[in-house]
C-alpha cells in the first residue's frame, strides 16, 4: 500500500502505512480548522450586520438547504478527484435528470416515478462516462467534456425549453415546513446522511483505500492487484448517482425541472472540493473538508443577499475570500 | 453559491439568449393587419385573412436557441406565422446563442439571396456588422427585440420596452401601496449584467419616485432561471421579515420564486411578475396566491416581424396608417395584466 503514494504528492516522504495514515489525519484536521475558522468569521459578521435575521432558525434551514443540492454533488466530484479524476459534467447531468423525471410521464407515477427517473438518468449518464474513460480511450476531462454537451443538449430537447412545473404532492410537501423533522428540513437529511455514507465507504472500506491508492498512483495500484478499470468506473457511476439524488432534491426545493438547472455546478462542485483540502491531482481528500467547503460558500452567499449587496460586489467578495480561505490553508500547512 | 456563475461565459452566454424575456403587449403592432389583435396572436386564426396573397416572399429567420421557455415562444410564433401566408416561404436557421455562428448563418442566408431577413441577434451589438452586410446586400433587414448597434444595419426594429416594464410594474405597485404609510417594496431582477436588467429597474424606481410613500428597501439579481429564482428569493425573504410588494422581472425564475414564498409560508405582500407565462396568468386568474399582476414583454412580437418582413418584401405599408411605407421602429407596449384583463391576454401565454 505505501506505494500508492507518489513520490513529491506531500510534503513528508512515504512512511509506513499507520503512521502515514495519522500524520495525513493530522494534516487533514489543520485543515478544516481553518475552514471552521473561516465559517466562524463568517457567523460573526453576520451576527453583526444582521442580528436578527442571520442567526434565526429560518435563515439556518435556510443555508443548510441551499447548501444540500450542490453538497451531494460535491460528495461524489471529490470520490472522483480523490480517485485521480476529473468529473466537468455534474450540472449537465443534473439537468438532464431534473428534466427527464418531469416529462417522461412520470409525474403520473408519483414521487417514487420521479425519484426513480432521477437515479436511473444519474446513474446511466455516470456509465456512459465511467465505460469511455476507464474502458475506453478517453482521458476524464475529454469524456466528462462531451457529456456536459450532450446532456445539456438532450435536456433542452426533451423539455423543448420550457420549465417543467411539478404537480405532485408528495413531491412538493418534502420542501416545505411542515415535513421538517425536529426543525431539520428533509432535503438537508439527504445531505448529511450522503455526506456520511460518503465519509464511511472513503475511510472505512476497501473501495475507500482503493480510491485513494487509484488516485495516488494508478500504476502502482495495478501493480498491487488493484482492477483499476473497475474502480475508475465506480467511481463515474457513484458521482452520477449523486447527480441523481441531487436532481431530486433540486425538484422538490424548486417545484419544477429546467434545462438550466445544475448551472456551473462542476465549477462549484471542484471548488468546494479544491478548498476543502481535495488535491486536484488525486490520491487525497476528505469528506468533511468538502462539506465544509460547501457551507463557506452557502454562508458567504446567504450572507451577501441579507446585506442586500449587489451580484458584482459578491463575486469580488467571493473570488477574493475563496482564495484568503487557501491561503490561511498553505500557510497552516506548512508551520 | 451561485454567483460566481455571473462571471462565466456560460452564464452570460444564457444571459443574453435569455436577455430579451420580458414583456410588451401587442398593441402597437398593426402592421399589415387591421384585425383584432387578440386574434391575431392565438395562432389559431389566419393572419390577415382580409390581405390578398401577394408578390412571393422568402423570409431569412435567424432566431434564438431555444433553451427558455419566452425564447422557444418566439420561434414558434415566427415560424407559424409565416406558414399562415400563401406567399411566403421561411428560410430559417437552428437558434444559437453563439454570436459567431450566429454569423456564420446569416451570412449563409444573405448567399442565399433570401429577399428580407429577420434577426433576433444573440448580442445586438456583435452583430451590427453582419446587419450592415445584408442591407448592403439588398436585403431589408427587421431587427427583432435586441437592437442593433447603427440604425444602418435595419430597415425596422420591433420589440418590447424594458424601461416600460419597470415603469408600469412601479406604477401598479405604487397604485395599490399609495394610502399606506412607509409601505416597503422589493426587487428580485434578472440577469444584472445584461443592459435589459438596468433599464428595468430604472423605469421600476422612476416610477416608484411618484409615490414618496413607497421605499424599494431591497433588490437582488437572479439569473432568468429557476433555481436561481428559488435561491435569490428564499434570501430576500430572510431579509425582510415582512413588505407589501415585490416586483419579479421574469416569470420563469417566477417559478421558483414562488416557491421560495410557499417554502418560506409568507403571503403578506403582493407580487407583480414580468414577461406574461400562460402560468402566472392562469394564477392572475385564479386569485388565491400572492400573484397579483404580469406586465407583459409578449413573443408575439416574432410573428409581427414576420408581417412586417412580408410587407417589406412586397413593398406595402402597414393598414391601418396613412404612411406608404412601415415605420422605422416599433416599441411595444408593456401592458399590466390584472384579474380584470386576464382573459383577454390570456391566449397570448406563454408556457
Amino acid at each position: 500500500m505505501s506505494t500508492a503514494t507518489s513520490p513529491g504528492k506531500g510534503s513528508t516522504p512515504p512512511p509506513p502505512v499507520k503512521s502515514r495514515a495519522r500524520a495525513a489525519a493530522t494534516r487533514l484536521d489543520l485543515r478544516h480548522v481553518s475552514l471552521i475558522a473561516v465559517l466562524a468569521v463568517l457567523t460573526l459578521v453576520g451576527g453583526i450586520t444582521k442580528p436578527d435575521e442571520f442567526l434565526s432558525t429560518d435563515n439556518l434551514q435556510l443555508i443548510l438547504t441551499q447548501a444540500s443540492v450542490i453538497g451531494v454533488v460535491t460528495v461524489g466530484v471529490t470520490f472522483v478527484i480523490i480517485g485521480g479524476g476529473i468529473d466537468l459534467s455534474v450540472g449537465a447531468i443534473v439537468a438532464l435528470a431534473s428534466v427527464w423525471a418531469t416529462t417522461v410521464a412520470t409525474q403520473e407515477y408519483g414521487i417514487t416515478g420521479v425519484l426513480f427517473c432521477s437515479l436511473l438518468v444519474g446513474v446511466g449518464c455516470g456509465l456512459v462516462n465511467g465505460l469511455l474513460i476507464a474502458y475506453g480511450p478517453m482521458v476524464p476531462f475529454i469524456a466528462t467534456l462531451a457529456m456536459l454537451a450532450s446532456a445539456r443538449g438532450l435536456a433542452e430537447q426533451l423539455s423543448d425549453g420550457k420549465t417543467q412545473v411539478v404537480t405532485v404532492d408528495s413531491v412538493l410537501d418534502l420542501g416545505v415546513p411542515d415535513s421538517y423533522v425536529l426543525g431539520v428540513p428533509p432535503l438537508v437529511m439527504i445531505f448529511a446522511a450522503v455526506s456520511l455514507i460518503g465519509w464511511l465507504v472513503l475511510n472505512r472500506t476497501t473501495f475507500g483505500r482503493r480510491t485513494v491508492a487509484v488516485g495516488g498512483n494508478a500504476e502502482a495500484s495495478r501493480l498491487a492487484g488493484i482492477a483499476v478499470k473497475r474502480q475508475r468506473l465506480l467511481l463515474y457511476l457513484l458521482s452520477g448517482l449523486c447527480c441523481g439524488i441531487a436532481a431530486f432534491m433540486l425538484i422538490v426545493l424548486t417545484g419544477s425541472g429546467q434545462n438550466t438547472n445544475g448551472n456551473l455546478y462542476e465549477l462549484d462542485a471542484i471548488a468546494a472540493a479544491i478548498i476543502g483540502g481535495t488535491l486536484l491531482s488525486g490520491g487525497r481528500g476528505t469528506i468533511t473538508g468538502s462539506v465544509l467547503g460547501v457551507l463557506v460558500f452557502t454562508t458567504i452567499t446567504n450572507l451577501f443577499a441579507l446585506n442586500n449587496l449587489q451580484s458584482d460586489v459578491q463575486q469580488i467578495a467571493k473570488g477574493a475570500i475563496i482564495v484568503a480561505a487557501v491561503l490561511v490553508q498553505k500557510g497552516r500547512n506548512s508551520t | 453559491m451561485r454567483e460566481n456563475s455571473h462571471t462565466s461565459p456560460f452564464a452570460s452566454r444564457r444571459g443574453l439568449l435569455f436577455g430579451s424575456a420580458a414583456a410588451g403587449a401587442l398593441l402597437a403592432t398593426g402592421c399589415t393587419s387591421n384585425e383584432s389583435n387578440d386574434d391575431e396572436d392565438t395562432g389559431k386564426q389566419p393572419a390577415n385573412a382580409a390581405d390578398k396573397p401577394g408578390k412571393k416572399v422568402t423570409i431569412g429567420f435567424a432566431g434564438p436557441q431555444a433553451d427558455h421557455g419566452w425564447l422557444n415562444a418566439i420561434n414558434e410564433q415566427g415560424k407559424r406565422r409565416a406558414k399562415e401566408y400563401e406567399d411566403v416561404t421561411l428560410v430559417s436557421t437552428e437558434g444559437s446563442n453563439d454570436t459567431a455562428q450566429q454569423i456564420g448563418q446569416i451570412e449563409t442566408l444573405i448567399n442565399k439571396k433570401v429577399d428580407v431577413l429577420v434577426i433576433l441577434p444573440a448580442d445586438g451589438k456583435a452583430l451590427t456588422r453582419v446587419g450592415l452586410k445584408a442591407m448592403r446586400a439588398g436585403i431589408p433587414v427587421v431587427n427583432l427585440d435586441r437592437i442593433f448597434n447603427s440604425p444602418q444595419a435595419y430597415r425596422c426594429w420591433i420589440g418590447g420596452d424594458n424601461y416600460g416594464m419597470g415603469l408600469n410594474a412601479g406604477r401598479y405597485i405604487g397604485e395599490q401601496l399609495k394610502n399606506k404609510k412607509n409601505a416597503k417594496v422589493v426587487e428580485l431582477a434578472g440577469l444584472d449584467n445584461l443592459e435589459l436588467t438596468g433599464e428595468r429597474t430604472k423605469g421600476f424606481d422612476d416610477a416608484l419616485k411618484n409615490y414618496p410613500n413607497i421605499k424599494k428597501v431591497a433588490r437582488q439579481a437572479a439569473e432568468f432561471t429557476v433555481e436561481s429564482g428559488q435561491e435569490k428569493m428564499s434570501a430576500l425573504l430572510q431579509a425582510e421579515s415582512s413588505f407589501d410588494a415585490l416586483w419579479n422581472h421574469d416569470d420563469d425564475q417566477g417559478v421558483g420564486a414562488d416557491r421560495a414564498i410557499k417554502q418560506a409560508g409568507r403571503d403578506e405582500f403582493l407580487m407583480v411578475g414580468g414577461a406574461g407565462s400562460k402560468r402566472v396568468m392562469d394564477a392572475i386568474k385564479a386569485d388565491n396566491s400572492v400573484i397579483k399582476a404580469t406586465v407583459l414583454y409578449p413573443p408575439t412580437m416574432a410573428a409581427s416581424a414576420i408581417d412586417l418582413a412580408r410587407a417589406l418584401g412586397q413593398g406595402k405599408g402597414v393598414s391601418g396608417l396613412a404612411e406608404l411605407e412601415i415605420p422605422a421602429s416599433m416599441t411595444l407596449y408593456s401592458a399590466v395584466v390584472t384579474k380584470d384583463n386576464v382573459d383577454e391576454y390570456l391566449p397570448i401565454g406563454f408556457n
